[in-house]
């Protein structure tokens, strides 16, 4: 789960990493208030979950409350990245001397944590990695050990700084491991990570990003995430029944269990010349309800023509599968074509159920790709 | 024969009288593995399908004499039901459990390097030694015995083209799901050094997806390692958008990180067959092994 930058910064602030003074204003009046209350040049930041939002103009810059107003007024107008703006973060513009980069993350290979510094923050780290490796320190973490002082220390020498300016800087990245740790992040990072006119270290922009099965052991961001992200209705419905769904921008619906299967049906889907409208994993073990609810959010999706579903039972069940099938239809009523492949645990007894019903089972997954794509080719009739 | 379990494998379940636990356990006896204990916390004393349950896997162990353990815990506890698996001497952990926290399965992964012990999983349908062992979820009737060897990173995708290489008559020899989190316990790398030491397995099939980088790495192994069986591959995941989870933890493209494309070319590069869909696997590989035999 992505936080936004405010969110970010009041939990960093909250473990006395240095940030700048900064609100939220929901409104262009609002915003001047802000402003006069800093009462200096202030940044005017848009609030959206997408990285990259600089480049898309979305951070403007005000010497006045009525500029940081203006500025507001702005933003809020806009889409950044095709996201509407519904808040702005208004903060303290600081005096910049060097802009650096810190951030804690998981590094699969290694299978454990890893910190990750540059002397030249501010930029894109990942393409800073793979242009210059060499501007890049990286410290992997123990899960034992854990990241200490000392490592700290080593990584603030690399960037460059000695005696207090190297322990002050030390202490930033130990506090901001505390943050990663402490709120079960796959990602936290400070870019920039800005050390001011005068010497100090200054956290510019934050990015948090939780691991969503860390989730039950922080109800904190739990409530949240359902009110404020970024969702369609699809997704929302998704995320409320614990679904993975992703939006696609094709037409054809796609319900499947187990990432690998229903990854690899989009892909069928476009070789035989078809586009997935979106990717719905039921997961393992997926009760009738779960397959009604699926079937529902798919059907709810306007883009969707044709609905494909390819279930291969292993810990899921095709009898339970099939029966959800049934109940979706008495729920909400089949209004659009659909093509069904059910193999696997139980799989007699689930085509049975459908069959019964006057509903056609298919059994090779490439073959109701096909089926599938053909059907939008001839109107979805 | 085959790797990492075979039929002396002695193996404890751990949360066995819960559904999928109790569900599995019986498929598991009906496939011939022997389940010689079963545990949940609570429940010591009573039987499930014939088998045993204990408080503790200390105990199980104790009782039984088990070296292996499959673990359908609960997302929340599972990291602990590992470490109490890894504490009591097991050597080989399945962990079919999904929605481990990262923060919980690196500490797991970090004690089993120091106990020597194998961990597969999180989040897989577990292992298969065809008509030896199966300590898994998997259906088993999609396998036939054979020389193929299997790894993939996705359950049901594993199920779909094993299906497809017994239909046409290329059995495996073990089917290893490694688990579909972005942090697991073996890399594909790993399981190519056991096949390699296998002889009953004369090819190896990798079923990857988007995220990570165990493709590429194992691209790179096969090619400066010089790998001596055929390797064939296909990758889950050429529609997917950056930056958008697709199902598994693990299936995640970071900014220009882990995209199938990169992965298909890793892997086209070091001389590695990539399958375009899942029944190519069986046709490239049946080119494959005719051409050796």
């Amino acid at each position: 789960m992505k936080l936004f930058e405010y969110e970010a910064k009041q939990i960093f602030a909250k473990y006395g990493l240095p940030t700048p003074q900064g609100f939220l204003a929901k409104t262009a009046k609002e915003a001047r208030e802000f402003a006069s209350l800093i009462n200096a040049p202030v940044a005017v930041k848009s609030q959206i979950l997408v990285a990259g939002r600089a480049k898309s103009g979305g951070i403007l810059f005000a010497e006045t409350p009525v500029e940081a107003e203006r500025a507001t007024q702005q933003l809020l107008e806009r889409k950044i990245k095709g996201v509407k703006v519904q808040s702005v973060w208004v903060e303290e513009k600081i005096a910049i001397k060097k802009e650096l980069y810190f951030g804690i993350t998981v590094d699969r290979a290694n299978r454990c944590y890893v910190a990750v510094a540059s002397a030249e923050g501010g930029v894109d780290i990942e393409e800073l990695a793979q242009t210059a490796p060499g501007k890049i320190v990286k410290v992997i973490i123990n899960p034992v050990y854990g990241f200490r002082t000392y490592h700290a220390r080593q990584i603030a020498k690399k960037l460059g700084y000695v005696g207090n300016q190297m322990t002050d800087l030390a202490s930033v990245f130990l506090r901001q491991y505390k943050v990663a740790m402490d709120t079960d992040a796959e990602l936290a990072e400070m870019n920039p990570l800005v050390e001011t006119a005068n010497g100090k270290f200054v956290a510019a922009d934050t990015r948090l990003i939780i691991d969503d099965n860390a989730l039950f052991r922080h109800q904190e961001f739990k409530s949240r995430s359902m009110e404020e992200a970024e969702l369609t209705p699809q997704e929302l419905q998704a995320q409320k029944n614990g679904l993975a769904y992703v939006k696609l921008d094709g037409d054809v619906g796609i319900i499947g269990n187990g990432a690998g299967l229903v990854m690899a049906t989009l892909d069928a889907v476009q070789i035989f010349g078809g586009r997935p409208a979106n990717f719905l994993d039921v997961g393992g073990g997926a009760s009738a309800d779960m397959t009604a609810v699926a079937l529902d959010i798919v059907l709810s999706d306007p883009d969707v023509k044709v609905v494909f579903i390819n279930i291969l039972g292993g810990i899921t069940r095709c009898d339970e599968v099939a029966n959800g099938i049934l109940e979706a239809q008495k729920r909400v009523g089949l209004t659009k074509p659909m093509v069904i492949r059910l193999v696997g645990t139980n799989e007699e007894e689930g085509r049975r159920i459908l069959t019964d019903a006057g509903i056609h089972v298919l059994d090779s997954m490439e073959e109701a790709a096909q089926k599938t794509v053909e059907i939008i080719g001839s109107g979805g009739e | 024969m085959g790797v990492l379990v075979d039929k002396s494998a002695k193996a404890i379940v751990q949360g066995i009288t819960g559904t999928q636990g109790s569900f599995h356990t019986r498929l598991m006896i009906e496939y011939g593995t022997q389940i010689v204990a079963g545990m949940t916390p609570g429940k010591g004393g009573t039987s499930v399908h014939g088998v045993r349950v204990y408080d503790t896997v200390q105990e199980a162990k104790d009782a039984s004499n088990a070296d292996a353990s499959i673990i359908f815990v609960p997302a929340p506890f599972a990291g602990d039901a590992a470490f109490e698996a890894l504490d009591a001497g097991l050597k080989t952990i399945v962990i079919i459990t999904e929605h481990i926290p990262v923060r919980d399965a690196v500490q797991v992964m970090y004690m089993a390097r120091k106990e020597d012990a194998v961990i597969i999983g999180p989040n897989t349908p577990g292992i298969l030694t065809v008509g030896e062992c199966k300590l898994g979820i998997m259906p088993a009737h999609v396998f036939r015995k054979g020389v193929v060897g299997l790894a993939s990173r996705s359950g049901t995708l594993t199920y779909e083209i094993a299906a497809g290489l017994s239909v046409r008559g290329l059995g495996q020899s073990t089917c290893i799901g490694l688990g579909g989190d972005p942090i697991v316990g073996l890399s594909f790398i790993d399981v190519l050094k056991e096949f390699e030491r296998d002889e009953q397995t004369k090819a190896v099939a990798l079923i990857g997806e988007i995220g990570g980088n165990f493709e590429e790495l194992a691209a790179e192994f096969i090619a400066t390692e010089g790998y001596s069986k055929p390797v064939v591959a296909f990758v889950a995941g050429r529609t997917a958008p950056p930056g958008k989870r697709m199902g598994h933890a693990g299936a995640i493209i970071m900014g220009s990180t882990g995209t199938a494309a990169s992965k298909i070319e890793a892997f086209r590069e070091a001389g590695v067959l990539v399958a375009e869909k899942p029944s190519d696997v069986a046709k490239l590989l049946a080119r494959k092994l005719d051409k050796k035999a």
